[in-house]
């Protein structure tokens, strides 16, 4: 059986591609190769992981520029042809960008970088969501500045219509509050799924929890539902 | 020729930077402040673009890229 291999692409910027090879190789031991943003080829690859950072400096708008990198070609057919694409914090926010995700990720209602574990509840089940079944509670950093999702008022309520709420920034026991919100995200929104479920976009930080060295390991679960998935792809 | 592109997010998305500059003029004695919205200027050289063509590049380079129509408007000029 062929072993599936996760691409971690690295755009200008990107400062967790590290941090998700290293969670991939030693701590899941799968296969994963970084991927440069001037390639232009994602064949032989089962999922594509787009990290956190600041893909080039933020500029414009968060995602904005990286988006027209010429891998985002790649990713964008990958991801239209069903493939697995995992955006984590800047990586979502080029997915939105890219259109491969519904809305916008906006400056913090704080105006502060919001940098500090947070808790969030997974609600749409899809296809990552193999080990963070609807109702799980996960504790997680943030780190970012723009992370307040929004979308216009028939794109929410499609979203929450058709179940794309991938997971809500809650309290520590799931309940979901304002208090909880730690950046003014419509409805409490942390990460979306697209239509078809197989391009998932998250805020918070699941390879930033997912060692007990690190205090947390629950972001694992999350890391887990696409390493699994990419494994059924390459099977 | 240069163009002029105002990027503005929309009326309906809050813009919690504009609230801040609100805040600051109140607090400096401006009472009649009864809101303010940030957004960007970008002006672009356009070189020896021919005038007839410039309106419409300039409109796809705000499509493209320079707004994100989901929470920001653009208007531009040219001269």
């Amino acid at each position: 059986m062929k072993r599936a291999r996760t691409a971690v692409v690295i755009f200008p910027g990107s400062n967790c591609d590290h941090d998700v090879w290293h969670v991939w190789q030693r701590v899941l031991g799968r296969p994963v190769e970084y991927v440069f943003h001037t390639s232009t080829s994602l064949a032989g690859f089962d999922a594509v992981v787009l990290p956190g950072g600041f893909s080039y400096g933020d500029y414009l708008r968060s995602g904005a520029i990286a988006r027209f990198s010429p891998i985002m070609q790649s990713v964008v057919a990958f991801a239209k042809a069903g493939g697995p694409v995992l955006g984590i914090c800047n990586g979502f926010q080029v997915l939105t960008e890219a259109g491969l995700l519904a809305g916008a990720l906006t400056r913090n209602r704080t105006l502060r970088f919001e940098c500090r574990d947070v808790h969030i509840v997974a609600e749409a089940g899809g296809s990552m969501s193999e080990h963070s079944p609807p109702g799980t509670v996960l504790r997680m950093p943030i780190a970012h500045a723009d992370g307040r999702f929004v979308a216009d008022a028939q794109t929410l309520r499609r979203l929450e219509g058709e179940g794309l709420v991938a997971f809500r920034y809650c309290e520590e026991r799931g309940a979901v509050t304002d208090a909880a919100n730690p950046n003014g995200s419509a409805n409490g929104i942390a990460g979306i799924y697209n239509d078809a479920r197989n391009v998932l976009g998250l805020m918070p930080h699941p390879e930033r929890a997912s060692e007990e060295v690190l205090g947390c390991t629950d972001g694992l679960a999350i890391l887990r539902g696409l390493a699994d998935l990419a494994a059924k792809r390459a099977a | 020729m240069i163009a002029r592109v105002h990027v503005t997010i929309k009326r309906d998305v809050l813009d919690p930077q504009g609230e801040a500059v609100a805040g600051a003029l109140r607090s400096l004695g401006y009472a009649e402040v009864a809101g303010v919205r940030v957004g960007k200027l970008i002006e672009i050289d356009l070189g020896a673009t021919p005038p007839e063509d410039a309106r419409e590049r300039v409109d796809q380079m705000c499509r493209k890229l320079l707004a994100n129509l989901v929470i920001e408007d653009y208007r531009f000029e040219i001269d």
